[in-house]
């Protein structure tokens, strides 16, 4: 067993596939909240399989897309610092901000560095003691956890001079800012599996309720998100609203209750500006006043003037669901993932990006 | 040191001592200001600068691919390397025994592939103005057959590939992230001379090939495709990713079809030929596969079928590979 092989299984999936055209009576408008399943969907040519009568709306869960110009200006400005070694995860470097990106600035000699674990910082801050290391931290609840870590570990040993810029955000938040937007159709999710290791299903409950949509919480392989459209499919014909889990082999109703445990010890939600969607409330995490010594925008000056987003850009729909990358004006001539724009052509998440890079016109 | 490089004593030591013996050839240790070269008929010429990180890593290192790179760039427009030459800018700093191992296994491969190294140069620069070691190889080779070259890329050629992909990129992705992935994922760096050769002497008239280097057969295809204007169709079910190369891209988010390799080629044959040519590519590598072909539509794009019978675009890799955020 590879445990990937077995998720792509052709026949499986097919079989999956008649049924869900087999049994769509009526047209279905599913979100996927993550830009993980955007990708998924487009990378597997998954539209292709699931009939006419379902629609994939691409939601705001990509860290990259949500990230409001004047956080970047704020990382930039800190980068620019010589005393400051900014570090991050990868994609975030490509990002544009006001008037550069963090890539750029790297280019002319800021030492900005691309982690996969957030864990390395410890290593960079004990090896550059006369410098600030600062977390550039980023992410839904799937990474939160590991920030969290980390600052428990520069709290046990003392370390003096790593930093924090908290910039991460909650899913249920903004996926009810958005279904309080009248003029959103969206009939169904697919939640993230990943989010829901952490906090388990329970999150999407009242959403389920209040809203009366059904929710599949899915993992991000084709079969995975053949299965969670089937069920979806069958709640709607049946008019119920619940929460399907599909990823049961590893997603529990509470979740990580120690990553949960470790999250509220260090943060404390705050109201966020989402990219395109605007100051959602408590849709964001910021660092609880215990620890507010750790904070990089309380320790440094991180003022900064942010132009507007350009207004050729609609990211802001599109992470709305009202409008496809291709509904874009500069999709694929002005913004393209090696100049991108607007953040959804950033990162690989993103759903212009994911468009661009697999469908960029109907095959 | 820097003196290595200053010209006098210790760069005569150096490159006597050390560079020589390791090349050691009748033309190279004549020691002319130019290689006097025996070579006739049609030649290609080609050039690589190498500037790897890790210069040592599973299944090679700098000095195997600095060879290997040139010699296969000769062997895919058909021309059987005969001379090399090997240009080194070395960081102040870097110990003479690994200098020697890179050197070493540039001239295994070399020796391996009846190549010579003829001439070349030593420059030493101070620390941190280079990264350990930059290595420069050029290449001379003779025409086996008839060159080969993109304007063979027609419709109704068939896509072979000369085994799975992604292994190098992998390698060094693993290695820069320090993972820790035990002996099972190894560089497919090699020298494609033999097998080259090979299909020419089994009657295969290549009209197009590419080893897949940076950017991987994602690049090669968007190249042929943008050249000859013609639609590629590829299927993804014949296209061969080790469990090793398929588990690191799952973890990065990469795609193995953007991962480079180093012995890894792309070959369009006309279709009476597809059969000979996979005989011959097996003999090397049980991996090698039809993956496709070359359709009549004039749309420049790289078309992926995959196992589900759906289609999409691979599109040429863009940017610096990043690892995805969750």
């Amino acid at each position: 067993m590879t445990l990937i092989n077995e998720f792509r299984d052709k026949d499986l999936i097919l079989a999956l596939s008649e049924l869900i055209k087999r049994e769509s009576v009526k047209h279905l408008n599913i979100m996927e909240i993550c830009g993980g399943h955007t990708h998924s969907i487009m990378k597997f040519g998954l539209s292709g399989l699931v009939g006419d009568k379902i629609n994939f709306i691409h939601g705001p869960g990509c860290p990259v897309c949500i990230m409001p110009k004047s956080r970047i200006d704020e990382a930039i400005k800190l980068a620019s610092r010589d005393d400051v070694i900014l570090c991050t995860l990868a994609d975030m470097l490509r990002v544009p901000g006001s008037n550069t990106s963090l890539q750029k600035l790297r280019g002319e000699g800021a030492d900005i560095r691309a982690l996969y674990s957030p864990l390395d910082c410890i290593k960079i801050a004990l090896e550059n003691l006369n410098k600030n290391i600062i977390f550039f931290a980023i992410g839904f609840e799937t990474t939160t956890p590991m920030t969290a870590s980390l600052m428990q570990k520069t709290v046990e040993l003392d370390i003096k001079n790593l930093f924090f810029h908290i910039n991460h955000v909650t899913v249920p938040a903004p996926v009810r800012a958005i279904m309080d937007d009248e003029s959103v159709k969206i009939d169904a999710f697919l939640g993230p599996s990943h989010v829901s290791v952490i906090t388990g299903y329970e999150i999407y409950e009242d959403i389920a309720k209040d809203y009366k949509r059904p929710i599949a919480v899915s993992g991000f392989e084709p079969l995975d998100i053949m299965d969670s459209v089937l069920n979806l499919v069958r709640q709607q014909n049946a008019g119920t609203h619940e929460v399907y889990n599909e990823y049961a082999r590893v997603v529990s109703r509470s979740g990580n209750l120690k990553a949960k445990e470790l999250i509220s010890r260090y943060f404390e939600p705050c109201d966020f500006n989402w990219r395109g969607l605007g100051v959602i409330k408590d849709s964001g995490m910021k660092i609880r006043q215990e620890f507010s010594y750790l904070d990089a925008r309380i320790k440094f000056d991180c003022e900064v003037n942010s132009k507007a987003e350009s207004k050729a850009c609609i990211c802001g729909e599109i992470l709305r669901g009202r409008a496809k990358p291709y509904d874009c004006k500069i999709f694929g001539k002005a913004c393209t993932p090696k100049n991108p724009i607007g953040s959804c052509m950033v990162s690989s998440e993103g759903a212009c990006a994911a468009y661009f890079k697999y469908a960029k016109e109907a095959i | 040191m820097l003196s290595h490089g200053g010209g006098g004593e210790e760069m005569n030591s150096l490159i006597n001592d050390l560079i020589f013996k390791i090349f050691d050839n009748e033309i190279l240790s004549q020691s002319n200001d130019s290689a006097l070269l025996n070579l006739s008929g049609k030649l290609a010429f080609s050039t690589d600068s190498f500037v790897v990180t890790p210069i040592f890593f599973n299944g090679g290192d700098m000095g195997k691919i600095a060879a290997c790179g040139t010699i296969n760039d000769l062997a895919m427009v058909g021309a059987k390397a005969k001379y090399l030459s090997c240009a080194l800018i070395i960081e102040e700093g870097f110990e003479i025994d690994k200098l020697e191992r890179v050197l070493t296994s540039l001239a295994g491969i070399c020796k391996s592939c009846g190549v010579k190294v003829v001439c070349g140069d030593t420059k030493v620069v101070p620390k941190g103005k280079c990264d350990k070691i930059f290595i420069n190889t050029s290449g001379i080779g003779e025409i086996i057959d008839e060159p080969v070259s993109l304007d063979g890329l027609r419709p109704g050629a068939k896509i072979l590939l000369s085994g799975d992909i992604g292994r190098h990129g992998a390698v060094v992705l693993a290695n820069r992230e320090e993972l820790s992935l035990g002996g099972y994922l190894k560089s497919d760096c090699k020298s494609l001379k033999e097998v080259v050769e090979e299909l020419f002497k089994a009657g295969v008239k290549p009209l197009c090939m590419r080893d897949a280097t940076r950017g991987g057969l994602s690049a090669v295809l968007n190249e042929w495709a943008k050249f000859s204007k013609f639609d590629i169709l590829i299927k993804d079910e014949f296209i061969k990713v080790s469990d090793e190369v398929a588990g690191v891209c799952e973890l990065f988010g990469f795609e193995p079809y953007e991962l480079a390799n180093e012995g890894t080629f792309v070959l369009a044959v006309d279709a009476k030929d597809e059969e000979k040519a996979l005989e011959v590519l097996r003999k090397f590598d049980t991996n090698a596969s039809l993956i496709g072909e070359i359709l009549k539509d004039q749309n420049s794009r790289v078309i992926l079928q995959n196992i589900y019978g759906s289609k999409i675009l691979l599109e040429a890799p863009k940017g610096e590979l990043l690892p995805r955020i969750c």
